[in-house]
């Protein structure tokens, strides 16, 4: 088992800066999710840590060893590819069985290797096949099987569940997270989808242009996003936001949403008076009686429910749109005029021209001055 | 199925028979002069009935062509195994220096690679006449006049550039994502060469190489000029069937049947190979 640390590292391509200037360490025995809009860097990254990709400068350590200049073949990592890349001229067998030849391991030990991990992601069943022969799900568990099969120290998976159907992704989702725990490995993940990133990662670290823009747990990304774009990432139905401009009175900071003086719960004295962006998450809205203080007078516009909860888009005497999030079974406004409480205290604000969050109580970042 | 009224079906068939005929007509009559005498052969009208010989293959096989003027000794078995030898040690030499050239230029781009590769190519553009002027004065120099290992150096401008640019393509076909998940499996880059991209590339290889052999095959002018009689191949030998009694045309036939059999064969067996492993249905989903 093995830590793994980049220390500054940058890769350019022509003029393009792919990864500037970055570091990041992630703990023996954690999962990383590296989470990003395409372009942002993160295949680079994971390449790189391969060994396919060499670095412009800085350097990769594995285990507190320099590997920067290291050949792939001796790095001892294992990895998973996005469009699976499997040897389209051997069988299922014989590809997860690459990794254990490299060994020289005996016949009988790879006969077992593979065949156990190829029970664990059961496509023991197809073992004879030629991946054309393969469905897609079958292609990506075997090329996860390749990956898991030397029980590398070091697993690099890079969105493998991209290419699957929803179904299967949604399966794999909740298999991973034991799987990975079962091996022990320090796994790095990347990933374009926040629920998958959200349900694998001890920390994620959000990326974009070349930089990590925050590096945290998921319940920090999601509670205390570092802008207003990773807010928006995170999350489904997406966050509501609204330009502000908070004030200050006898009980404290309020914003003024449709005329209703809306107290804030936090230290946000000096978002007094600017420009700012205010962060209602769906869920943390709810409808409540006209006569509750606080409470903000709105028109349902629509409702959609999404199986375990109902999404109600709601419009503002203002005329601005707004969704509302509620468990599944619990009452609520389906048409005409209601009324919707905020909860002050898991409001976020964010200052309107930098998108940064405002009141930064414990916010993780890296590098978070020059955001989006 | 899809449906064609009877009408549709005649036309569509007599085009194709038309067709097939016209491709079909110099090889069938080149085919059936093989087994004419001189004498039936220049008759006029031509006649498509004639009493079949075997003479002009017994000629070409004993070597012994007897004409009006009396009996011709002729090298036609040597020349067909001259050109054989030729041909597959240059496709053999050009395999193993162009396939790992190709796979060069195709996965690792370093300064000048374009240049280089350009260069190799350009050695089909160049008029075979204007090389063979000074090739010919240093191969005497060099004692590689006449020599197989002087033709088989020369055949690499024919055989080397079709090998290496239609197998570079075919490497860079290969996804480099399929390489490296073998490389991060533990294998050398070599390993990954042999066991990954050169079976991959293999429907590649052998096209290249099969072209370069029907290239190197019919090549005239390098071995008319740098070759004497031993070491000739086929197409410079057949200018002795033209010989002071006339041309031979019965005997011409004769030694083309025989000299496009192996061509031929290698093409029809190779062809099916091709088909078999051109898709690389595993690398997408």
């Amino acid at each position: 088992m093995a830590s793994l640390e980049l220390k500054n590292v940058v890769k350019r391509y022509k003029s393009q800066t792919v990864l500037d200037n970055l570091s990041l360490s992630v703990a023996d025995g954690e999962t990383l999710v590296l989470f990003g809009p395409s372009g942002a860097g993160k295949t680079v990254l994971l390449r790189m840590v391969a060994g396919v990709i060499d670095p412009d400068e800085g350097k990769i350590l594995i285990g507190g060893e320099d590997m920067t200049d290291v050949d792939a073949e001796f790095r001892g990592v294992g990895m998973a590819f996005q469009n699976f890349a499997l040897f389209p001229h051997m069988s299922a067998f014989d590809n997860i069985a690459t990794p254990l030849q490299a060994r020289h391991s005996s016949q009988g030990a790879i006969k077992a290797g593979v065949e156990s991990v190829a029970k664990l992601l059961k496509i023991d069943h197809v073992l004879s096949h030629k991946p054309r022969a393969l469905s897609n799900g079958q292609k990506q568990r075997t090329a996860l099987a390749r990956a898991l099969v030397g029980s590398p120290p070091i697993l690099l998976l890079d969105d493998p569940l991209r290419n699957v159907d929803a179904k299967l992704r949604f399966e794999m989702r909740l298999e991973l997270p034991r799987l990975l725990h079962d091996r022990g490995a320090t796994v790095v993940y990347v990933t374009q989808d926040y629920k998958e990133a959200m349900a694998l990662g001890n920390r994620i670290a959000v990326m974009s242009q070349g930089v990590i823009r925050q590096l945290g747990t998921p319940e920090q990304i999601y509670r205390e996003p570092a802008n207003v774009e990773i807010a928006r990432l995170f999350g489904d139905p997406t966050i509501n936001l609204l330009d502000v401009k908070p004030a200050r009175d006898a009980k404290g900071i309020y914003v003024g949403l449709s005329n209703v003086q809306v107290h804030l719960a936090g230290a946000y004295e000096a978002a007094v008076g600017r420009d700012c962006v205010i962060g209602l998450r769906p869920e943390a809205l709810s409808f409540v009686g006209e006569a509750t203080p606080g409470a903000v007078p709105v028109t349902v516009e629509a409702e959609t429910p999404l199986n375990e909860k109902i999404v109600t888009l709601v419009r503002t005497v203002r005329g601005r749109e707004i969704l509302v999030s509620r468990p599944a079974g619990t009452p609520g406004q389906t048409e005409g005029k209601a009324h919707v409480a905020v909860d002050g205290k898991s409001a976020l604000l964010f200052d309107h021209a930098s998108g940064e969050r405002i009141g930064a109580n414990k916010v993780v970042t890296l590098r978070s001055g020059e955001a989006a | 199925m899809e449906h064609t009224s009877l009408l549709e079906r005649i036309l569509r068939g007599a085009a194709l028979t038309l067709v097939v005929i016209f491709f079909m007509f110099p090889i069938a009559w080149i085919f059936m002069m093989s087994f004419q005498t001189n004498e039936t052969i220049l008759r006029i009208p031509p006649q498509l009935i004639f009493e079949p010989t075997l003479a002009n293959y017994t000629a070409l096989i004993t070597g012994k062509l007897v004409t009006a003027a009396g009996t011709l000794d002729i090298a036609f078995m040597r020349n067909l195994w001259n050109s054989v030898f030729l041909s597959v040690t240059s496709v053999a030499v050009s395999l193993l220096l162009g396939v790992p050239a190709a796979y060069a230029f195709a996965r690792h781009k370093f300064r000048g690679s374009e240049d280089i590769a350009f260069t190799l190519l350009s050695f089909r553009f160049a008029p075979a006449l204007l090389v063979l002027l000074p090739l010919t004065l240093y191969f005497q120099k060099l004692g590689l006049a006449n020599t197989y290992i002087g033709l088989i150096w020369v055949y690499q401008l024919i055989c080397l550039p079709l090998i290496l640019w239609i197998v570079r393509g075919y490497f860079e076909d290969i996804p480099a994502d399929i390489e490296y998940a073998y490389r991060i499996g533990g294998h050398s880059w070599f390993a990954t060469f042999r066991k990954i991209a050169l079976p991959l590339a293999g429907p590649g290889i052998a096209a290249a190489g099969l072209l370069a052999f029907i290239f190197a095959w019919n090549n005239f002018v390098f071995a008319l000029v740098l070759a004497s009689a031993d070491k000739q191949p086929v197409t410079v030998g057949a200018l002795a069937f033209i010989t002071s009694s006339g041309i031979q045309y019965g005997q011409i036939s004769a030694a083309i049947v025989l000299s496009i059999t192996p061509t031929l064969a290698l093409a029809l067996y190779a062809q099916r190979y091709l088909v078999e492993g051109l898709s690389l249905g595993a690398v997408k989903g």
